[in-house]
């Protein structure tokens, strides 16, 4: 077996490994109280073991797509997007323990799961470096910044423990709502990864010739049936899906396509499962976390941003002004991801700061703490697909 | 205003809500308080007791931390705005009416709001900038405003602190356990070799460790002032050059911003991924994608010119060194960088033309124009010379019969020429321009024939100067420092005290990580046998504690 795909061997043994590691958890949370703490050992080692089997893995193939590409597996959105899920997973064992909160690894190993079926379901091959990428830079600050972010990701996970734990679900209010927001959120993620499979299973693919806001005509390949068309779209497969509605020339109405597919399969998955369970999805999770110390779920999300906000510092802002000043010639350029970089460098100032001397504990920090992460999620998501700047290799 | 004397003696300053020496609430807000807020060990900061003169007013908005917090959301909401649509230094227009077109062109009527209200230019806004300034005058009074009276209040503290201080802590404990010199003695081992500083008063212990984590956030503070100064520096002369320049195959040009460099560019070179000579894996991406670029790179000669020396007279110059310029990879002098930014493939160069008869195509002569630097006058064979009476380098056409250039760039060259001949001696007139000929005063007998092109890349580079980087790293540094300073350590503070009625007293204080604070003082108390403590925050653990003594 060559380098390359021995490398995407081990992913897949690490997905497999973080989502039997969950169950693992969820039986650990179950078990967890004064009466059956031998069992909830047996579980929890159990989990965690798992989960560092499923991390080795993982590091394997970042190692092994490292050595078969030459450079580091972080340059295009697949690659880094895996990568920062690996992160989430090594930043929750390192929480893991110092605190022995198995609630924690409930919710990170699922949305670091999460987190990378969204990345695989971009162009996975191998790419060569463009000049722009050419520096030992990359390494030191795409790593440093996606461990800073994951580990801030921690917080996030500790947070939403704390909401669901410490919201009064049974009456109508808006933190009900929106915790219940969060959910949908993920079953969109999760409807993007259907629909994206779904479609490649299908082997769908029509191309149509449109006409961009430079005016020049370009073919453009659709994946997905064009629910939005480009402007002045023609279709050159036979029997294509003629577009609901032509988009105009700024919009690029394929992403807007996947977008939209995304979010009515989600919409579709999350109305079943609330058909099904008859109760809402935060009602369902919130016995899980019942268990959970509150305090220590405070602490967690309080110390995760403590460990990641130098780190953070360090790696998107630091590092990254070093490299910009020798690839682009200024260290700082207003582009786009750097100003969400820096965007997610203040909010996370405004939390220590909110916390430390405004008295900001428990639920106002947690949702700080989830509004955190669904920022540096808009950065990497978001800023990369929608804004154009210097930063859109994928 | 005036002193104020505790119990204990200690004269504090006006405004202290904890003594600094023995603990006890000065005020009634903090008596009334279950526990004590510690942030600044209840020392006088000043903007919490004067506010009388237009000084302590102004102090006081810049030294809270609302304030503090209000003005970065502010920045943190603009900078967000600043990236909906791309900023004015990314739109492919210089002049202001070419910019204002641009927005309204591909993005509408939102594009012109855009840019009428400034969000095109938003971070050179005046208010932007003024946001950032208010910042930076924030960080230095809010930091001010708390460090002096914190580290007044650390150094002063007793080791015996009075109860009415230590049962107001977080985590408190009393009882009437069998604790003598003995385990005092115990206690104070262990917490020595837990790292604490241990001092003893008579029957009182304060165990501290890590106070130097409390300066972080004001060393931090302490790196982005300087990170702040050294960008405000930029505006000053001399300390910041950013200057572009197209340089030509062949071409030595005056490098803008520096005195008296030179750079001669020996040739560009642009390379794409070919899946024969690349590593095989890379074999499906270039399938995909199809051209990736592999290396953008001019390789120049730099030469210094002499002092003073000025655009246009590349004349007596020296050389210093050859180079290879490649993105990330400038070519580095005398404080200044010249990186590879930009690149414009086969410019035309030089075009070589025939003067020929119309009718027979017999050729009387070839001549080459250098389109960057075209001769008035070609001489020919004998009795024949071409006159190039106008150029213009970037024909788009003719208004009101005139010809019109469009730019400098030789993109599309057409000519004015007058042709001389035996026949002709006052000249026939032609305009030559690609692939057509015009014959504005009559029909002629002899024609420029276009023979060849040659062609040559240009290189986009950037040349920055930039003093300001030294006193940024040093921000930057001194900022990692305080941040790592205050976040990777934490003050912690355990007191032990045996009081007189036989009682025994435990507390302790951490600014963060209390779990590791209570570990150590369980692995105290193990020893020592100290009474049970409670986290008076911790209210799932009081409420099964509530539970277990009413036996739920």
């Amino acid at each position: 077996m060559d380098m390359a795909s021995l490398s995407s061997n081990l992913l897949f043994i690490a997905f497999v490994a973080y989502l039997v590691a969950t169950f693992l958890f969820g039986g650990a949370v179950k078990s967890s109280n004064a009466q059956s703490t031998k069992s909830f050992d047996r579980w929890g080692k159990l989990a965690i073991t798992v989960t560092i089997i499923g991390f080795i893995a993982n590091l394997g193939y970042f190692i092994t797509r490292w050595v078969a590409a030459g450079h580091a597996p972080v340059s295009n959105l697949f690659e880094f997007t895996t990568a920062f899920g690996m992160m989430i997973v090594g930043a929750f064992i390192l929480i893991y323990y110092i605190y022995k909160a198995p609630a924690l690894g409930l919710f990170a190993l699922p949305i670091a799961v999460l987190i990378i079926a969204y990345a695989s379901m971009f162009p996975k091959e191998i790419s060569p470096l463009i000049p722009a990428l050419k520096s030992y830079w990359l390494t030191i600050h795409v790593i440093t910044a996606a461990m800073g972010e994951a580990i801030l990701a921690i917080s996030a996970v500790a947070g939403l423990i704390y909401l669901l734990k410490n919201i009064d679900l049974t009456k109508k209010t808006k933190e009900r709502f929106w915790i219940e927001a969060v959910m949908y959120v993920l079953f969109i993620v999760v409807g993007f990864v259907v629909s994206t499979v779904s479609f490649s299973v299908a082997n769908y693919s029509a191309e149509y010739t449109y006409i961009s806001k430079d005016e020049t005509q370009h073919t453009i390949e659709y994946t997905m049936p064009a629910l939005f068309g480009m402007n002045e779209s023609v279709a050159i497969t036979d029997n294509a899906f003629e577009p609901l509605v032509e988009m105009p020339p700024l919009v690029n109405a394929k992403k807007l396509t996947s977008v939209v597919w995304s979010i009515l399969f989600g919409t579709v998955i999350y109305l079943l499962l609330r058909l099904i369970l008859r109760k809402r999805i935060s009602s369902i999770l919130q016995p899980l976390t019942k268990k959970s110390n509150s305090q220590l779920m405070d602490e967690i999300g309080y110390r995760a941003v403590l460990i990641g906000f130098p780190v953070f510092t360090l790696g998107a802002l630091i590092f990254a002004m070093i490299w910009a000043h020798e690839a682009w010639s200024r260290f700082w350029g207003w582009d786009p991801k750097e100003v969400w970089a820096l965007i997610t460098w203040l909010f996370y100032a405004v939390f220590l700061h909110l916390r430390l001397t405004k008295g900001w504990h428990g639920k106002k920090s947690a949702w700080l703490a989830v509004i955190g992460f669904i920022i540096i999620m808009f950065n990497l998501i978001a800023v990369n697909l929608i804004i154009a700047g210097l930063h859109s290799y994928a | 205003m005036d002193k104020i004397v505790c119990a204990c003696g200690n004269v504090n300053p006006a405004g202290t809500a904890l003594c600094e020496s023995c603990g006890r609430p000065l005020n009634e807000e903090t008596k009334e308080k279950k526990i004590v807020d510690m942030r600044y060990e209840g020392s006088a900061r000043r903007s919490q007791t004067y506010n009388k003169t237009i000084i302590d007013k102004v102090w006081n908005f810049f030294s809270s931390v609302k304030v503090g917090m209000w003005i970065i959301v502010s920045i943190l909401v603009a900078a967000a705005i600043g990236t909906i649509l791309p900023q004015v230094f990314y739109v492919p227009a210089t002049n202001e009416s070419d910019i204002a077109a641009y927005y309204e062109r591909i993005y509408g009527w939102f594009g012109t709001l855009y840019y009428e209200l400034g969000l095109s230019d938003l971070y050179s806004s005046w208010w932007f900038q003024g946001l950032v300034g208010m910042l930076g005058i924030s960080l230095v009074i809010a930091s001010l405003d708390r460090v002096i009276p914190l580290y007044k209040s650390l150094k002063k503290q007793k080791t015996k602190r009075h109860i009415s201080f230590l049962k107001r802590q977080r985590v408190y404990g009393i009882g009437k356990a069998e604790v003598t010199e003995d385990s005092l003695l115990k206690a104070e081992e262990k917490l020595k070799s837990l790292k604490y500083n241990v001092k003893r008063e008579g029957n009182a212990i304060l165990a501290e460790r890590g106070r130097f984590s409390r300066w972080g956030p004001y060393v931090n503070h302490l790196g982005l002032i300087i990170f702040l100064f050294g960008v405000m520096l930029r505006a000053l002369p001399g300390f910041y050059v950013d200057e572009t320049m197209w340089l030509r195959e062949g071409e030595t040009l005056y490098v803008p911003g520096t005195n008296g460099y030179f750079l001669e560019s020996k040739g560009f070179i642009y390379e794409t991924y070919s899946k024969e000579e690349s590593n095989e894996v890379f074999g499906d991406a270039i399938d995909r994608v199809g051209t990736i670029a592999k290396n953008y790179q001019t390789d120049v000669a730099l030469y210094k010119g002499p002092e003073n020396s000025v655009a246009g007279h590349a004349e007596d110059l020296t050389f210093e060194k050859n180079a290879s310029i490649q993105v990330n990879k400038p070519i580095k002098f005398d404080n200044f960088s010249v990186f590879q930014m930009d690149f414009r493939l086969d410019e035309l160069a030089k075009m070589k033309f025939q003067l020929q008869d119309k009718q027979t195509q017999q050729s009387f002569g070839e001549f080459t124009i250098d389109l960057a630097n075209p001769q008035p006058l070609y001489e020919l064979n004998e009795g024949y010379k071409v006159e190039v009476l106008d150029y213009y380098a970037d024909f788009t056409g003719f208004e009101e019969g005139v010809p019109q250039s469009q730019s400098p760039l030789p993109n599309n060259p057409a000519f004015l020429i007058k042709m001389y001949s035996p026949e002709f001696p006052k000249g026939e007139t032609s305009f030559v321009m690609i692939k057509e000929t015009v014959e504005p005063l009559g029909e002629n007998k002899h024609k420029i024939a276009f023979q060849s092109v040659e062609t040559r890349d240009v290189s986009g580079l950037t040349v920055r100067k930039d003093l300001t980087l030294p006193l940024l790293a040093l921000g930057g540094l001194i900022f990692m420092i305080g941040v790592a300073q205050g976040s990777y350590w934490n003050h912690r503070r355990i007191w032990i005290q045996l009081l007189e009625d036989g009682q025994t007293v435990v507390a302790a204080h951490t600014n963060k990580n209390w779990l590791s604070v209570k570990r150590d003082l369980d692995e105290v108390s193990k020893i020592a046998h100290l009474p049970e403590y409670l986290d008076q925050d911790d209210l799932d653990s009081l409420d099964e504690k509530v539970d277990k003594e009413e036996g739920v």
